[in-house]
Formats: structure tokens, sequence, C-alpha cells
């Protein structure tokens, strides 16, 4: 007979070590789809090493795909952490960057000085704005933001065409729905020659570093995990519970708009809807790798973005295709959901540990 | 007839993990018998009941109980039904009970063929009426639950138990929610009972009426069976002792003179959606240096006087003052600045996170202190340095005050939020079932702790259901009832007991 035990205190071991095991095994299982594809899971492997770690471009490629990662990933940990579920992360990431290119496509000419700092406050503000409605109704009325978030990224998503039709259609674009390019001054600036890489990562691991300490050593961060851990004591112990939801809001907000004005002023140079292949999502799946840690995020978004980058570079080497790398971010969930428990509890063999002393 | 046994558990041992449970454990119940089952929390009480029912499978041990002719037979265990079919029930702290069907289709539920089209309704209700004549456990039939009394709730509690014949009834706290004059009559109903050739467990841990109305007594502590002596032979010390393995230190009153107010309450009424969250134009005046102690049967308003002087709630009529200044507006926080200190009732959920640290948790009500924090930023080393000299001095024993204060027993949280609230020396502290669920030595600590703070010059609100422990503390009681406090004009167990039923003295 096996029996489940919750155990004394969550191992510390299994804290740190289910996210590496859940990967290996999530890139095991992955395995099973390559050979029923005809490829040799080692050889593909390789080639996936390879379109990550091959060359300098590739290692850049694979940190430029981190970096909305990184800001979608701390947008998710820190909401969820106050157990506030900001699933919006993706209609943010939209509010983020048409902000950015509403202020950056030409409506200011000014020196890159001011222009870069002005989009990227203006993006965070904008994304922030997009997580005060829900906030404010489950506050006001408790009405679920993991729904009301959740309709908003579809409803903000044809905001976003509707604008690209309308008010912010390049008038050079030839009809197309996009955005006219944001000015050359207002771009974030690149870190290397002839590479894509741009200082938003910069941004993303510095932000990434304040909100880890930002978590452990204020009284911000002390207030939002008490609420986070048991609103009532919370509440009792007299700390403004609603004041903490509105503030991990904003930032939750502002940290999923930063996603946006790094894609579109990192990136792009210019808005369509198709900007984001589901980052605002991903960042979930980071954050929840991660452990909700916000260091763990940056770690848990650059092995995310190898698996997208390397099987990119699988499928050209292999012939396979690259819809394993969702494959194997699925399944390296799975493995941290069933890792995390057990992290909390452990499988007793019955007739073992009853053995009389 | 000499009385023989009915039921008979041997060396039965229970182990959690690394928890013994029980050990050894062997008890008699004699056919008529009413056997005081004693033990402090966590002493192993429940464990072992739960075994006999087959809620848990022993480790070692068996059980056996007499049938209808007497000779005794072994009980299959981990069967759930095994012992109610062998005729023994139990009657647990927490009714089982369909509030929205009458109380004689509680009594009948379960007890009837799944699949027959008809129900003799008549035939049941004249079995429960002849069980109702024969044990004197009266209540009404064909009224929903929902509407009856908490005493009369219990009835219909036990009436269900003998309805499927139980020749062996296990009564868990059977008084915890019954005023004391209720408990008085439910003690008669079973003696009576026990007459007609019923045998009884009670499982309790208030000396007073174990020794009133049980046979015998058995005492558990630590999982083992550490006493048994017949009632006539044991008096209160001794069973304490037994029950805490050492004397329990006695709680002193000195008399004090009550100082200024420090508490005022004015025409207060609070709208609540039942009884327990309503108050209806309530005075109170609590003074320095004087312990009010609150008593009444839980659900007639204590939550939502709890619930103003914490903060959480703000009145809809009338005045809180704290100090003889007004709290306009209260919010915890405010309470706090003001000088309240505040016991939870509900320890777990309203008194720790229990995922932070004890060192967080003893410094959760005052995070923007110096000493606590500077310019935003946490000091960890002086959190650290408050929580090892707090612990000593409050003796939280658990695994360290870095480590999660939900690991901590049921005892030493309730020393932790102690530390929290005295170490600030409260103008007011609000004690809400400060002891409950405590074994007596983490319980008379509590007591202490309050007598000092009064000696100090502190004014405490008291709230308990326990009537000896309020007799005990404080120094004015008032009686709950129905959202309205009534002051008691004497000290007297029995007028206190009708003024807690709503009646008039």
């Amino acid at each position: 007979m096996i029996r489940i035990e919750p155990r004394d205190t969550p191992s510390r071991a299994f804290a740190l070590g289910v996210p590496l095991l859940s990967a290996l095994v999530a890139l095991g299982f992955a395995a099973i789809p390559l050979l029923a594809a005809g490829a040799n899971p080692i050889a593909a492997y390789g080639a996936m090493f390879k379109g990550v770690f091959g060359s300098v471009f590739a290692f850049t490629e694979m940190l430029t795909r981190a970096t909305p990662l990184i800001f979608t990933g701390l947008a998710a940990a820190l909401a969820f952490r106050a157990k506030l579920w900001n699933i919006g992360g993706e209609g943010q990431l939209y509010l983020g960057a048409m902000a950015a290119v509403a202020i950056g496509a030409g409506a200011l000419d000014i020196p890159g000085i001011f222009l870069v700092p002005l989009i990227v406050v203006m993006g965070a503000a904008a994304g922030a704005v997009g997580m005060a409605a829900p906030t404010y109704l489950r506050v006001k009325f408790g009405a679920d933001e993991v729904v009301t978030t959740l309709l908003l990224n579809f409803i903000i998503l044809i905001l976003v065409q509707m604008m690209l039709e309308g008010p912010l259609q390049d008038p050079m674009g030839l009809g197309w729905p996009q955005s006219a390019p944001i000015l050359d001054q207002g771009m974030l600036p690149k870190l290397m020659d002839r590479m894509r890489l741009h200082s938003g990562f910069i941004l993303a691991l510095i932000l990434a570093i304040v909100a880890q300490f930002m978590l452990i050593r204020s009284v911000w961060g002390f207030k939002l995990r008490a609420v986070g851990e048991n609103v009532a004591a919370a509440r009792h112990a007299g700390i403004n519970v609603n004041r903490s939801f509105f503030g991990v809001a904003a930032i939750s907000g502002a940290l999923a708009g930063l996603a946006g004005v790094s894609e579109v002023a990192g990136l792009k140079g210019y808005l369509t809807a198709d900007l984001s292949p589901g980052f605002g999502y991903t960042g979930i799946v980071v954050a929840m790798l991660a452990g909700l840690s916000p260091i763990g995020v940056v770690l848990a978004a650059l092995f995310i973005a190898s698996v997208f980058v390397g099987a990119d570079g699988m499928s050209r080497a292999m012939g396979v295709s690259s819809f394993l790398a969702d494959l194997v971010v699925s399944v390296s969930l799975l493995c941290v959901l069933v890792g995390g428990f057990f992290a909390k509890f452990r499988v007793v063999l019955a007739g073992k540990g009853e053995v009389a002393q | 007839m000499t009385p023989y046994p009915v039921l008979q558990l041997r060396g039965l041992s229970k182990r959690f993990g690394p928890v013994v449970a029980n050990d050894d454990v062997s008890l008699t119940l004699h056919k008529g018998e009413v056997l005081a089952l004693l033990g402090e929390n966590g002493a192993g009480k429940t464990t072992l009941m739960n075994m006999l029912f087959g809620h848990y499978l022993p480790d070692a041990g068996t059980v056996e109980v007499a049938d209808a002719a007497g000779a005794l037979q072994p009980l299959p265990l981990g069967h759930p039904q095994a012992a109610l079919a062998a005729g023994v029930g139990m009657v647990h702290q927490h009714f089982a009970l369909a509030e929205n069907i009458s109380a004689l289709d509680n009594i009948t539920l379960g007890a009837e063929p799944l699949w027959s089209l008809r129900r003799n309704r008549a035939a049941a209700k004249a079995k429960v009426e002849g069980i109702i004549q024969r044990s004197g456990l009266s209540a009404p039939l064909d009224v929903p639950v929902g509407r009856l009394s908490v005493g009369e709730r219990q009835r219909v509690e036990i009436l269900k138990a003998l309805y499927r014949d139980a020749r062996i009834l296990v009564l868990d706290e059977p008084t915890a929610v019954l005023t004391p004059q209720e408990a008085d009559t439910l003690f008669a109903n079973i003696k009576a009972m026990t007459k007609s050739g019923l045998s009884v467990i009670f499982i309790s841990h208030k000396l007073r009426e174990v020794l009133a109305f049980s046979d015998r007594i058995a005492v558990l502590r630590h999982g083992r069976k550490v006493g048994e002596m017949p009632t006539s032979e044991a008096n209160e010390a001794k069973i304490a002792r037994m029950m805490v393995g050492a004397d329990t230190p006695l709680v002193e009153r000195e008399p004090l003179a009550p100082g200024a107010p420090v508490l005022n309450l004015s025409g207060m009424s609070v709208v609540g959606r039942s009884k327990r969250e309503t108050l209806n134009a309530v005075n109170l005046s609590v003074h320095a240096q004087e312990i009010v102690g609150i008593a009444g049967i839980s659900g007639n308003g204590q939550h939502a006087l709890a619930q103003v002087i914490s903060g959480l709630k703000a009145p809809d009529m009338g005045t809180v003052a704290i100090d003889q200044a007004a709290i306009a507006h209260p919010t915890p926080a405010r309470m706090v600045k003001a000088g309240v200190g505040r016991i939870p009732e509900d320890r777990h959920h309203e008194g720790i996170v229990g995922a932070m640290s004890v060192a967080e948790n003893l410094v959760l009500e005052r995070l923007t202190e110096p000493d606590v924090s500077t310019g935003g930023l946490l000091r960890r080393e002086d959190i650290a340095a408050n929580a090892t000299k707090l612990a000593k001095a409050y003796d939280v024993r658990g695994p360290g005050t870095e480590a999660q204060a939900r690991l901590l027993s049921g005892g030493n949280i309730q020393k932790l939020i102690l530390a929290r609230v005295f170490e600030r020396n409260p103008r007011l502290i609000l004690a809400n079932q400060p002891t409950r669920g405590l074994d007596l030595g983490a319980a008379a600590e509590v007591g202490r702790r309050l007598l000092d703070a009064r000696a100090r010059g502190a004014g405490v609100v008291l709230i308990s259901e326990d009537l000896d422990e309020i007799l005990g503390l404080s120094d004015r009681v008032l009686v709950i009832r129905d959202g309205q406090l009534i002051e008691a004009p004497t000290r007297d167990r029995a007028t206190i007991g009708l003024m807690m039923a709503g009646e008039t003295v």
C-alpha cells in the first residue's frame, strides 16, 4: 500500500531541484515524438543546443527572445505572490506597445535622451492602467480577476486592431494594419553591432533584481507576502490589504506593459496586431517554473527562450516541426506542478516507517 | 447482576509519522457505566475514538464489543460500518445534521433501506417517541433542525444514535456548546439511560463535570493511559496533575482598584447578517487594571463585539473610544496605534501568517516602527534579535525563529501572539477565546499573562465560552445574549447560566 504524507518542512532541495529536474524530464518526454518523427533524439538535441549556444548570434537571439518573457514573467510572479491572479499580461503588453508607438512614432520629435525614458515610462503606465479596472472590480465587488483580466486581453487586442486601421495606422504603410515606425532616436539602444539584442534585456535584468530585493527586504514586499499567504491575518494585523492589491496590480501591469515597449521600441520598431506570440501567457508559465521568485523568473525565461530558439534551429537542421518547443515547455510546466506536490508531500510505502522502536 | 464489560480496547497503538498518537492504550467499559475519558488537547482521545469507529486503522491492538447476549466479539478494524453495526454510536462535538429537514428525518436518515418505495414514517416516529419516553431526551421532531436550539440539536444527535440501537454511546466534548443548565439536564438524562443498560464514554477536559457525573475516569497523556480510577476516589487536583504530568500553577487574582476608563462603547450597534454578527445598542466601559469577562453561548454577538474592538468592523451606530479619545473610523491599524492589543479567536486564521517566519509574525503589527524598518526597508538583524528576545521571554518553542510559524503547536502559536501583543504594553487587551484548544499548562500561562498586563495597568476584555475561566480571571462579568450586553448581578454560576440562556433574573 502506498500512502501520501505531508512533509514537516517543504524540502529545500526539492524547491531548487524540481525546476531543473522538470526541464530534464520534459526534454526526455519530448524525445518520444522526435523518435516518432524519425529523428535521432540525441542528434536533434545536439542541433537544438547548437541553435542556442552554437554562435554569438544564436545566443543573443535567445537573450532577445527571453527579454519579453522576463518582463511578463515578473508581472505574473509578483501579482501571484499576492494571490492576485493577473492573467492579463498579454493585453497589458499591447497597451504598453500602443503607448510606445503613440508617443514614439513621430508625435514628439525630441532628442532620444528624453524620448526613450518617456516611451518606457508611458508604456509602463499604460500597462498599469490595464490592471486598474479588474483590481477595482475585485476589491469592490469581489469579481474574479482571472476572468476579468483574461477577457480584457481579447478586448485590448481588438482595440489594437482598431487603432492600427485608424488613428495609429502608418500613413505611408500602403493600407497595411500597422503603425508608423518609432523614430530612430526613440528606439532602445542596441547592445551589440549587427545583433538584435537591445537594452531592454538589461532593463529586464535590473528590474528582476529590484523586484527580488523589494519582495524580500522591503516593507512593501513584506506586506505583499503577508496578504498573499493569509489575507485575514494581514487585515487583522492592520495591513491595508486593498492598497497592497492596487500597488502590486499597478506594478504587475507596468511590467507587462514594458514587455510591449521592449518588443516595439527594442526590436520591431512598429506595432502590428501580431507583435506577441503569446508572451503574456508564456509569462505565466515562466513565473510558475520560477516558483514565483523574481530571480528564478530570469532563469526560467532563459530556459524557455532556449527551448524556443533551439527548436527553431533543430527544426531547420533535422526537418522536424518546431512545435516540439511548445511540447517541451508544456511538459516542463506539468513536471514543475507535479514536483511541487512532491516538495510538500512524500510518498511512503506501507510497512516502512512503522517499525517498532 | 454484576456489571460485565461491553467494550474492551486492548493495546491500541497508532503513529502518524514521527508522532505517537496512541501507545498501547487499553480501556474497559462496563455495562451501565459512565466512563470519562480525560486528557489535554493532543493527548490522543480523538485518535483513540477514531480507531474504535474505524476511521483509522490501528498499528497494533484489538477492539472487542459485547453482542446483544453480552459476549465479547472482536470488532473488525478499519470499517466505519462495523462499530455502528455492533451497537456503538458517537455524537461528535460538531453536529452532523441536515438543517433543512425535520429532526425525525435526520434521525431516520440512512437507517432505512435506500431503495424502498414507501417509508414507514409512522413506525419510525413511534420508535423515536418510545426512545424519548425512556431516555427523557425531548426534542421537537417535526420542526426543521435549523430552527432548533443547540441543546435540542445535541439531543437529536443522541436520539439518532439510540435509534440505531446503540448500546454504547461516545460523546465528544458534549457540553462545549451548552449552558450550565443544559449540561446538567444532559447528564441527568444520561444517568437515566445508563439505568436501562446504556454504557457511555464521554470525552472532556472540564474537570468539574467529570467529577460530578462519571463513574470512572481514565486519563490520557501524550498518547498513553496514565491513570484510571473510580470517580469516588478522584479529586480535581489529582486529575489535573495526571493530565498535565505536574502540578498546574494556580492562577490567583489579587484585588486591584480599577483606574480610568480605557474602553468606552456607547450605544453601539452593528447590523449583521446573522445573530453572531449583530449588536444592539451595547454600552461597555473597561477600566485600567480591570478584566471584564464576557460570558455567553457562542453566536450571540461575541463575533461582532470582537470585530469592532479589533477594528475590523466599524459600528453602524454609536461610538468607540479608547483612553477617552473617540475613534472615528476604526481600522485595525488605528486600533493598534491607539494601544489595543488583540488576541484573535481563530489564531491560525487571523493570528499568524503561517507561511512566514516566527520572526516576521512577531513584527506583523508594527512594520513601520523605527526598529523594524527604516526608509521602507526591513531591518533584518533587528527583527531577528527581537524574535530571539521574545521567543525566550514568552517561551515560544519550535524549530526556531526563522522557521515558518505554521510549524508551531497551537500553544506556541498562542505564545507568539501573546508576545506580539503584550510586548507593546497595550492600554486595552481584547482576548477572544484565548485558551480555546490549549492544554492546561498553556491556558494557565495565558491567564497569568492577562493578570500581569492588568497589574501593569491594562484593561482587558475577555470573551470566553468557558464560564470557569471567566469567573477565575474577571473582575466584572457581563453576559452577552442576542447582541445585548447585560451586567451579571452576581458571580453565581447558576444565575449567570440562566442569563446566558436568555432568562431574566
